[in-house]
């Protein structure tokens, strides 16, 4: 019935205007005007809004990064996202010198040459001199432009310290798995083919390398000033790794291992009494508060950033980054995939009957762990 | 119609021959003229009556889920009247059914809209009348290539009235997700339908470009040389090359993605375990999809903003009372721009985990598009100069245009460098980026378009006041909608959310969610405003005369009625460039192509 009324509503809603503009036509062709032809006084009213947007767009623009300008992501917590903030800054003064001035010349010459009536526009078809100017510049800075980024991407993207500390981030639909080398630095073999209920990411049992991973859910911990490799696979479909507060991203595609790495420079701590991050948190518990929610503590994060099902929205892990000191307690207070007593084994059936036994416990104490 | 009215175009003396065509032509069936039509006029409006009706489609589908970005959770009438019980349950939009309506929005505007009712529409009312031919090379192709473009629109739609609704994986459909139905509901029956519609609308937009491309190389009027083409024709004869060049591109990407998904292949799966099992692919490469799909991808945008761009030249120059500046350097930049779009698929997969080096070269040729771009923005505003404009609605979409050429080109600087598109690549900012350099600028085209070209098509003018109006609603929205857009990139925020409230840190962003939505519901009226006019003047509008605007190309030679054959009599001859307006020494301010050059007169912008 509300269905059927809101139809009824409609139509007698474009009805209605059908008759006023057909008022209106009427009106106009009785006085001898022709509607449709554009006169003076239209090109006059219409050149004068014109110069009005080009004011109302920069005042739009004012306030826009007034307001929401302070609402952006914090300071960049690892060594290349401060040059990558840098970069973008420089190129964002670039583009806000080129937006203003093109803009002041599109809607000052629409406001500055509407149609007079007895006036002929300026015969003007060509100009080379002009024409390469135009070219020329544009060129020059983009020369300085590709240089400069791909020099930074080349830096970002070099090859890690052979040292750094190695993670394994194991995306699927919806949550996130971190596994750190352990002591050797070396993550053992996994294989979809072994994923089990209980071996989440189809470690090698019988792997050495394995033996000492430690797997960690919900959230993990990086020390301040050491680089991390991070390694990334996907069960499923494509996810994508993204550390916002780290400028890095790196999609997770089934089949492969792709990589990552940076160095974190502020812990989680600091980050906290960062006067910038104080005020953005307190803008988001008034928020919350009127919301009647709990308060929100700044933390870094890892989001999913590539369409991967329902609950894409949702698919998240905290990171914290400590200080050396309490990176080495967090991470002793883990246990390794098997049992450091298991690991001694030398033996390959050894370890193998072990590892049949032990794996389940090892990966069911994590879960509970994290309960 | 017979064929053989239709069937000419080999030679220009052919042409001669069927100059008294009208005398002998039969009466036709309503079937044979409305419908199944081989008139390049009729099929034109076909494609612009879809499009119209496709995109007030995906429209609404955007304003539903911009209410759920804008208030989560909160129960909307309006989204339980549209979607029912199943996917709006008390007013609150499924998280399903929110990805499935952002990949339809997107594949009905990318692909139905901006290159199907854009190209389509123009391309075929403009190439013949323009080059001064009689019609489209072939008729009979011409048809079926709106036929092909009609059924997958349907086919894309009808996906709504399944079980497990409509794809649902993004509009570039990535495997694996889109090929495993276990992934989620909308990669079952629906992803098929989007595949099958996919095909159809490939298989329409070939015809269409080839029709178009042998059509302006083989039917231009005498005189008609290609440097005295309009630059609408040199948009749509390079986005016809290439269309004809990419497509097959994605046809193959999407048969190959059929296979995965129907005969158990694995192109672009491997190692994969769902829904508790271990699938028998391997080897397959996702990545591979996505270097097929931007092979297309990429020229597609290109495909949808050249004929905007080609639309915007001559409005502007029109209404400007001025030739458009630098006509060969325009000429110039739009094959520059074509020849690079195909060498810069790869600035969309800077973090896919392709080769870094791989990235940097995309870097660089993705960069050089801004030169020609830079010059064509700039001709436009040099055309502007010292113009006596007139501000016809027409006139006012194409500075839009401009406009939104230049402010969302210049945030593509930022996302083709490949290290700063890292912490922003899938996030709002390139969102907003898109929408305003492609989506916005080339609706703005197609809508100067159609306000300028509506007396041809329908031999009456559209309410000029309503068109005011639709312009500013709409010039202010988009803006409205895509500049704070920006800022939920730069704080973080992933595209195809459906929802931030699982991140506390995006709480403080609601009120940027909530002003966008606004500004899309006012957009979204305006444009009922358009429809209005639109429908209304096709029946009621004011008649037109032959050439209201004062413009020098050929379709206005043409009388104010549908004939086939366009010219009554003999084809036009063609004496000069199309720009010759405000030309010192002449009586009119514009001086049609069709009137001889005079004694000692130089044709063209005095090359």
């Amino acid at each position: 019935m509300i269905k059927f009324l809101v139809y009824v509503a409609i139509i007698l809603t474009v009805l209605a205007i059908g008759y006023l503009v057909r008022v209106f036509e009427l009106a106009s062709s009785l006085k001898g005007k022709k509607q449709e032809e554009i006169t003076e006084k239209d090109n006059r009213l219409m050149s004068r809004i014109m110069l009005t947007f080009l004011f109302a767009l920069f005042i739009f623009v004012i306030y826009n990064l007034k307001s929401f300008g302070s609402r952006l992501l914090p300071i960049a917590a690892s060594e290349h996202g401060v040059t990558l903030d840098w970069l973008f800054d420089v190129n964002m003064a670039i583009i806000w010198v080129v937006f203003i001035i093109t803009h002041v010349l599109l809607f000052t010459f629409a406001f500055k040459y509407y149609g007079r009536k007895d006036n002929v526009a300026t015969y003007f078809p060509h100009n080379n001199k002009l024409e390469l100017i135009w070219t020329i510049i544009p060129a020059i800075v983009l020369a300085f432009i590709v240089i400069y980024g791909i020099r930074t991407w080349a830096a970002i993207t070099a090859d890690p310290d052979p040292k750094s500390m190695v993670i394994e981030l194991y995306a699927k639909q919806f949550d996130w798995t971190a596994r750190y080398a352990g002591k050797d630095n070396k993550l053992g073999e996994a294989d979809y083919k072994r994923i089990t209920s209980t071996n989440d990411l189809g470690m090698d049992t019988l792997s050495h390398e394995g033996a000492d991973d430690i797997i960690v859910k919900n959230e993990f911990h990086i020390p301040v000033g050491k680089e991390v490799e991070f390694k990334f696979r996907s069960r499923d479909v494509i996810h994508s790794a993204y550390f916002p507060h780290f400028r890095a991203q790196m999609n997770c595609v089934p089949g492969m291992v792709t990589v990552l790495h940076f160095t974190p420079t502020i812990t989680t701590a600091e980050m906290r009494k960062r006067p910038e991050v104080i005020k953005l948190v307190a803008g988001i518990n008034e928020i919350r508060k009127e919301r009647g929610e709990k308060p929100y503590e700044f933390d870094y994060l890892l989001l999913c950033n590539k369409i991967c099902g329902n609950s894409h929205y949702n698919m998240q892990m905290m990171i914290v980054v400590d200080t050396q000191a309490d990176y080495d307690k967090w991470i002793a207070s883990k246990k390794p995939f098997l049992a450091p007593a298991t690991a001694e084994v030398k033996t390959p059936e050894a370890s193998a009957a072990v590892a049949e036994n032990k794996a389940p416990e090892a990966a069911k104490t994590e879960e509970h762990k994290h309960q | 119609m017979s064929m053989e009215n239709h069937g000419h175009g080999h030679h220009h003396e052919h042409h001669e021959s069927h100059g008294h065509h009208d005398d002998h032509h039969h009466e036709e069936s309503f079937v044979s003229k409305y419908i199944f039509s081989m008139d390049h006029k009729t099929i034109s409006r076909q494609f612009l009556v879809t499009a119209v009706i496709m995109a007030v489609l995906a429209m609404l589908m955007s304003i539903l889920f911009r209410l759920q970005l804008a208030w989560p959770g909160e129960k909307f009438a309006f989204i339980n009247f549209f979607l029912g019980d199943k996917w709006g349950k008390d007013g609150i939009l499924e998280p399903g059914m929110y990805m499935a309506l952002v990949t339809i929005h997107g594949t009905i505007m990318v692909f139905m809209v901006l290159t199907g009712g854009l190209s389509g529409t123009f391309s075929n009312l403009l190439i013949p009348y323009q080059i001064g031919a009689r019609d489209m090379a072939s008729g009979f192709l011409n048809m079926l290539s709106y036929w092909f473009f009609f059924l997958s629109s349907i086919v894309m739609l009808s996906a709504f009235f399944i079980e497990t609704g409509p794809a649902s994986g993004g509009w570039t459909v990535y495997p694996p997700l889109s090929a495993l139905p276990q992934a989620m509901e909308g990669s079952k029956m629906g992803m098929t339908l989007w595949l099958v519609s996919m095909t159809f609308f490939i298989v329409s937009s070939l015809l269409g470009g080839l029709n178009y491309i042998v059509t302006i190389i083989n039917l231009r009027t005498k005189g008609m040389t290609m440097t005295r083409l309009p630059l609408t024709i040199w948009a749509f004869f390079i986005t016809a090359i290439l269309g004809v060049l990419s497509f097959p591109v994605l046809l193959s990407a999407a048969l190959l993605l059929i296979f995965d998904r129907s005969f158990g292949t694995s192109f672009y799966l491997s190692d994969i375990y769902i829904g508790g099992q271990a699938l028998e692919q391997t080897g397959g490469s996702p990545i591979l999809y996505q270097h097929l799909f931007w092979f297309l991808g990429h020229p597609e945008v290109y495909i949808i903003i050249l004929p905007a761009l080609g639309l915007t030249s001559e409005i502007i120059s029109v209404n400007a009372r001025k030739p458009i500046f630098g006509y060969r350097a325009m000429i110039g930049s739009l094959m520059a721009i074509g020849f690079l779009s195909f060498i810069v698929w790869g600035h969309h997969m800077f973090i896919t985990g392709m080769n870094p080096f791989l990235g940097s070269v995309f870097v660089f040729t993705t960069l050089l598009i801004a030169i020609p771009s830079a010059v064509k923005a700039f001709n436009y505003i040099t055309t502007l100069w010292k113009g006596n404009i007139q501000f016809t609605p027409a006139m006012l979409f194409a500075i839009g245009l401009v406009s939104t050429f230049i402010s969302g080109g210049l945030t593509g600087i930022i996302l083709a460098d490949s290290a700063l598109d890292i912490p922003i690549h899938d996030t709002y900012f390139v969102v907003a980026h898109f929408h305003i350099v492609m989506g916005v600028s080339a609706i703005l085209g197609m809508l100067a378009g159609v306000y300028h070209w509506f007396p041809k098509m329908f031999l009456r003018h559209m309410n000029k006041k309503l068109g005011y109006i639709h312009f500013w609603l709409t010039f202010v929205s988009a803006y409205g909608v895509f500049f704070p857009m920006h800022f939920l990139g730069l704080a973080g925020v992933p595209r195809r959310y459906y929802s931030n409230s699982a991140f506390p840190m995006f709480d403080n962003l609601v009120d940027i969610n909530i002003l966008i939505t606004c500004f899309a519901i006012l957009g979204a009226c305006a444009q009922l405003l358009f429809l209005f006019n639109f429908f209304y003047s096709m029946f009621r509008g004011p008649k037109s005369e032959q050439n209201p605007w004062g413009a020098n190309t050929l379709e206005w030679t043409t009388p104010m009625a549908h004939t086939h054959g366009n010219w009554p009599g003999q084809l036009p001859v063609v004496h000069r460039w199309p720009y010759d307006y405000s030309k010192p020494g002449k009586e009119r301010d514009f001086v049609p192509q069709t009137i001889p050059l005079a004694d000692g007169e130089v044709d063209g912008g005095g090359h």
